[in-house]
């Protein structure tokens, strides 16, 4: 069977879009967050989608099926917030570990359902690492601009264990997303050099995918896409992207850029579009598809799905809108200087 | 420059394969990308603690702040990359290295570029990589305690993304050879590649700069093996970089910093061609290779090359004259022997007023025309001051006193110009020869409309003078339509606005708009203390389109002018400028509010807590108000705080300190020394009269943002009602949304709380100024006008004193030194209007009012609210012990409305005031 980076070479790949999205549509209740496990935990835990893993995999298992239906490759685990730091939300810090052995569970048995099926489309699963909800770079306290809320050693041990959860759940790459402060994107990557020199196991390929905030063409954190791609190259990244904050519209300048200076893979999963007023996404499929076919057909892309708001019918217009493009050429990288 | 191969599509569609070539990429926010054409990139060194013995002391101090703005500095004067060291046995080293590294992630300015971490203790380096988010540099690591820490090491600096200086020391030591340096770096270079999985071009290798000339016979090829070891490493491992420490390299003349500064010129010139990239240097100090003095350059280079066994004897020798001030006063007069136009030149570089009327006379007679004198020699003279100050080897004062000694030449020559200009008219011979439309570029300068200050206009008139250009000076307190008449009749080629105030922002725009209205095509520059590139760019240049640019200081007004002039440079310029302009205001535009903010009633709710019935408030000596005319000028002295004095001649720095700064110390000196004749002069003269009004008055506050005063006249009692602002930013837990008006007590407390004011001002320096602007002394002038400026302070911070002590008296037995009273370490503030705690300036209105101020001390308000004459002071006085200077910040339209209502003003007007702490677009 093909390998990921095999199906890369050869076509543009589909990632899948939102589970938040996807969930939403459920319409669960505090009880189904709970499951009959933690029916009487001390605190609230609706809102803690990753738990759901454990509570619901029906559930979660059916997302992943659709978006394998409407023709993703590559498929993200459950885990974006599956790290003992954003988990102490729901004082739930223990249960990190094992979130990231159910989620990546759950997604590999579905993806090899499909696999199985199919085995000339190959379906893989990237181990989703968030973001976190402290930063490393910024303080949260404008009277105070050198406190940090989070030491580097508390982020990459959160992500440690999170790294443990999805390689021994079963993932196939391990995917840093949402970057809005590259300082935690390195601890990620350093977390997971460290996990896998210490235990000697064959590393997974990592990808990467940053966040530009707003139309300054900034992460939150300051850097420019450039000085961005630069501080994570040391992870020989399989891929480097974008995803969140924007969509395709606004993302269209960024992706090409990073097309043009990256010496890996690239990939892009927008937003459905801007939300409107009421937080909404209101770009419907055929739209977000169409803006991804241009960046498929300048040859921007190797990887494209979707980010919040995209649905499985967006992901099956994006796949099917791409599916006649050569995937974007690696650049050669020279050996010498002149 | 990335090449393009094509590749034919599937599609049909071409699609090109970009390559990507294997450059040394560090980043910051912004990128770093060192490529073959990259030149020499300068480390800044002054971040290091065993290096510099101020950022050592304020590291010592904990006294971050002052710290950050060293590193700005470095970032200003031209710093790639900032070197960080902690290594001090006093400090926690992994605890500064972390606090400052994480104060510095939230100064964008320096954060920009990227970090050196430079350690000889390996958990510090550690320490800093964790604060980091952009791609740093790790200095250093080596095979120094063997392969297994070397490579450990390089691990941890690979896992965080760094690049690694790598010394050329083993486990044998330091390398001192060619042949041990190279090995040792081949060594490293097989270990980093092959086993920790190292791009060449991530590793930096330093292969140790020695002291030569040392005395020691083994130390004289030192150079020489640095230099070929570089030229060897380049060749073998051509992707790696070569840095080093240069300052090492001349260590045996310390003390000696003109011999210094040649060796370590010299040094660099070789060793960049052989290869050398990047090194720890102090780039202000760095002299040009071609313009070191021939004789010690040669020297330099015996040494540095160790070209002869007696060379380092010789430059000893040499160095000793260098130092010896008696054959320097002696060198002093060699320069009379010259011809006279060496000495017009010698005169003009060092600034030499002594002959040069005569040297000019007699260059007139060697001349056929006495144009040619100005155009010839003069100008020569001047270039050399232009690049001197272009290429920091010379400081503003000096340049200022170039310009003196210009004028004077000119002055000398213009009768003869006018003469025969007269005969030619007479004789009927065209003047087309050299009319108008062939002379100098020029530039027309004022300071506009409601604005009376001048000293840093003049400053940019003098510099930019000396660099040939025709400077028509309008003065200050100009009109639009005339700044747009002269520059229409004298058809000049750029224009150049001046402004303190925050209103002149608005008058700028005005001008702006004008100038598009009526068709100008003309550059405009923008500057003064209140201008910046960000309000330049998001207000000004969007209203005019042939170019606006703003100048921060003067230094920077000539490569400015030089390339609006140039009329193949111009275009580009302008669109490069308007294009980062665009940019920034994009950005501005774009940037989501960081800060939140209260709804204003939520943040008068959140005052400052002053226990009021534990409180009773000291009554004045007097209510009503007193004047002071006349007052003795000797007794101001004691009062002036230097470094403003300092930072209008562009030297920064702590005073006195600055008198023994390494680089501007001496040009500093020699400025005090001149200020300090000036002023026992104007006191011995009685040049200038201090006049002053304070006054008190019975107040209280409505418990939100007024304070009612009363005003005893005679027979009935007035009360004035003033209007504060207040800061309406989120706060951190336990920290109030200041106003002045907290500091005052509520009226329901029932006890009588007071509130003062003062205005101080220094007349008479109109026909002094008019002296020196005669005599063509620019030098005298300036510094006489930031005398008056210092005297005013001065003045005011007395009148404060006198205040706290006697008039008001709530602080009778204080003893402060005057260092400390210019750290405000006194209780009770006088802010003023129109600076940050009560930032508009209307309310100046009331203060004169309630003083009778113009009766009382003659100054006058224009229509902007700048006071006449511009060394004058005023504010209002608080006595409370919790009163602190502190600033409004942003605030939001809410408050605006409510202050409008207060103040019975239109909301645009108000927001006309207040525009510039406006959270909002108005």
């Amino acid at each position: 069977m093909k390998t990921l980076e095999q199906c890369l070479q050869e076509r543009i790949l589909i990632i899948d879009g939102a589970m938040g999205t996807m969930i939403q549509r459920h319409r669960l209740t505090e009880q189904d967050y709970r499951g009959e496990r933690f029916a009487s935990w001390h605190t609230d835990v609706k809102g803690n989608n990753d738990l759901l893993s454990i509570t619901q995999p029906a559930i979660i298992r059916g997302i992943h099926q659709q978006y394998l239906e409407a023709g993703a490759d590559i498929i993200e685990t459950n885990t974006f917030s599956s790290t003992r730091i954003a988990q102490a939300d729901y004082d739930m810090q223990p249960l990190a570990y094992e979130l990231n052995v159910a989620s990546a569970s759950v997604a590999r048995s579905a993806a090899d359902e499909y696999t199985t099926r199919n085995p000339d489309k190959p379906r893989f699963v990237a181990g989703a690492i968030g973001p976190l909800n402290k930063t490393l770079s910024l303080s949260p306290d404008v009277n105070n601009p050198g406190y940090r809320a989070v030491t580097f050693d508390e982020v990459a041990a959160a992500y440690s264990e999170q790294i443990k959860g999805l390689v021994d759940g079963g993932v196939d790459v391990l995917l840093v997303e949402t970057i809005f402060d590259t300082l935690n994107a390195k601890a990620a990557i350093y977390a997971a050099k460290k996990y896998f020199r210490d235990t000697r196991q064959k590393e997974l390929p990592i990808m990467i995918s940053g966040t530009i905030t707003d139309a300054s063409g900034r992460t939150l954190s300051g850097q420019t896409l450039e000085a961005f791609y630069i501080s994570v190259s040391h992870a020989k990244p399989l891929s480097v992207g974008l995803n969140c904050a924007l969509g395709a519209t606004e993302m269209r300048s960024h992706i090409e850029e990073l097309s043009q200076i990256a010496s890996c893979y690239t990939s892009a999963y927008p937003n459905a579009g801007l939300p409107n007023a009421f937080g909404e996404y209101d770009e419907q499929p055929h739209e977000t598809a169409h803006i991804i076919e241009e960046w498929a057909q300048e040859g921007f892309v190797n990887i494209v799905g979707g980010c919040c708001g995209t649905t499985p019918d967006h992901i099956k217009h994006i796949a099917d809108y791409v599916k006649d493009f050569a995937p974007r050429r690696l650049p050669v990288l020279e050996t010498a200087l002149a | 420059m990335e090449s393009h191969r094509l590749y034919p599509q599937g599609n049909g569609k071409i699609m090109e394969s970009i390559s990507i070539k294997p450059f040394l990429r560090l980043s910051g926010l912004e990128p770093l990308i060192v490529r073959p054409e990259t030149n020499f990139l300068n480390v800044g060194e002054r971040t290091n603690v065993t290096g510099s013995k101020k950022f050592a002391r304020l590291i010592k101090e904990g006294n971050y702040e002052e710290a950050l703005s060293v590193a700005r500095q470095q970032v200003e004067s031209g710093a790639q990359i900032l070197d960080v060291n902690m290594d001090d046995a006093l400090l926690d080293g992994e605890k500064a290295m972390q606090t400052f590294l994480n104060l510095l992630q939230a100064e964008p300015d320096i954060a920009r570029i990227p970090i050196m971490i430079d350690s000889s203790k390996f958990n510090i380096i550690e320490a800093g990589l964790k604060c980091v988010q952009g791609k740093c540099i790790v200095n250093s690591i080596s095979l120094k305690e063997g392969e297994e820490k070397f490579i450990e090491q390089a691990f941890v600096c690979r896992s965080f993304g760094a690049s690694v200086v790598v010394m050329a020391f083993d486990e044998n030591g330091q390398a001192d050879t060619l042949e041990k340096k190279v090995n040792i770096s081949g060594r490293a270079y097989k270990i980093l590649t092959e086993q920790v999985g190292f791009d060449a071009q991530d590793i930096i290798f330093d292969p140790n700069i020695f002291a030569i000339a040392t005395g020691i016979e083994e130390h004289n090829n030192y150079a020489v093996d640095f230099i070929e070891a570089t030229r060897l490493i380049k060749q073998q491992m051509p992707l790696t970089k070569v840095s080093g420490g240069v300052s090492n390299i001349s260590f045996s003349f310390r003390g000696n910093e003109p011999v210094r500064e040649a060796m370590h010129a010299v040094f660099l010139y070789y060793a960049i061609k052989a290869g050398m990239d990047m090194g720890i240097v102090n780039a202000g100090q760095l002299p040009v290779y071609d313009e070191i003095e021939p004789g010690l350059r040669e020297l330099c280079e015996d040494v540095i090359l160790n070209r002869h066994p007696d060379a380092t004897d010789k430059l000893l020798i040499f160095a000793d004259t260098v130092k010896a001030k008696g054959k320097a006063v002696a060198k002093d007069e060699a320069w009379r022997n010259e011809p006279v136009q060496k000495r017009l030149s010698h005169a003009l570089v060092n600034g030499i007023t002594d002959y040069i009327d005569a040297d000019t006379e007699e260059a007139r007679q060697q001349y056929a025309r006495p144009l040619e004198v100005i155009e010839g020699p003069l100008m020569d003279g001047m270039n050399i001051v232009g690049d001197l100050f272009g290429s920091g080897k010379m400081f503003l004062p000096q340049v200022v006193k170039s310009a003196r000694v210009m004028k004077k030449a000119v002055a000398v020559l213009t009768p003869f110009i006018e003469a025969e200009k007269e005969k030619n008219l007479r004789e009927g011979i065209g003047g087309a020869a050299d009319g108008e439309g062939t002379g100098p570029a020029k530039i027309l300068l004022a300071t506009v409309k409601g604005d009376v200050h001048d000293i840093g206009k003049n400053i940019v008139g003098v510099v930019l003078g000396c660099n040939g250009y025709d400077i028509i000076d309008l003065g200050v307190m100009v009109p639009a339509d005339k700044i747009l008449q002269a520059a229409r009749e004298q058809k000049v080629d750029i224009i150049g606005l001046s402004g303190l105030i925050t209103p002149s922002l608005d008058e700028m725009v005005h001008i702006a708009r004008e100038m598009k209205r009526q068709h100008l095509d003309i550059p405009l520059l923008i500057g003064g203390a209140t201008t910046s590139r960000m309000h330049t760019a998001v207000k000004i240049s969007p209203e005019y389109e042939q170019g606006v640019v703003h100048v921060l200081d003067a230094s920077r007004s000539v490569t400015v002018a030089g390339n609006l002039l140039n009329q193949e440079q111009k275009a580009g310029f302008i669109k490069n400028v308007q294009t980062e302009y665009r940019k920034l205001k994009e950005d501005f535009g774009n940037k989501k509010t960081a800060k939140a903010y209260l709804k204003y009633g939520d943040a008068i709710k959140n005052k400052v807590p002053i226990s009021w019935t534990d409180y009773t408030p000291a009554k004045p000596r007097f209510t009503g108000t007193k004047a002071f005319a006349a007052y003795n000028l000797e007794e101001l002295v004691p009062y002036i705080d230097w470094q403003p004095f300092f930072i209008a001649w562009e030297l920064h720095g702590k005073f006195p300190q600055i008198l023994q700064d390494e680089k501007v110390g001496v040009e500093a000196t020699r400025l005090y020394n001149d200020a300090q004749a000036l002023l026992k002069k104007i006191i011995a003269e009685k040049w200038l009269e201090p006049r002053a009004v304070v006054g008190f008055w019975k107040a209280r506050s409505n418990g939100k943002d007024s304070v009612t005063v009363q005003n005893e006249l005679e027979g009935a009692t007035e009360e004035v009602q003033l209007e504060f602002l207040r800061q309406q930013t989120k706060k951190a837990a336990g920290q109030p949304n200041i106003s002045l008006a907290d500091f005052i007590m509520p009226a329901e407390f029932g006890k009588e709380d007071y509130l003062g004011a003062f205005a101080v001002t220094i007349h008479g320096i109109e026909p002094h100024i008019k002296a020196f602007e005669k005599a063509h002394d620019d030098y005298n002038k300036i510094i006489l006008q930031a005398l008056a400026d210092r005297l005013a302070e001065a003045f005011a911070e007395l009148m404060h004193e006198k205040t706290r002590k006697e008039f008001w008296g709530y602080a009778q037995s204080e003893q402060w030194t005057n260092d400390e009273l210019i750290q405000e370490k006194y209780t009770g503030i006088r802010p003023a209007p129109g600076y940050p705690a009560c930032p508009d300036h209307t309310e100046k209105y009331k203060l004169f009012h309630l003083l009778e101020a113009v009766q009382a001390t003659g100054i006058t308000l224009t229509e902007s609210l700048a006071m006449y004459p511009a060394s004058s002071v005023c504010g209002w006085y608080f006595a409370h012990p919790q009163s602190k200077y502190f600033g409004i910040g942003k605030i939001e339209k809410d408050q605006v409305e409510d202050y409008a209502a207060r103040k019975n003003m239109e909301v645009e007007e108000a927001e006309r005031w207040l525009r510039p702490i406006l959270e909002y677009d108005a």
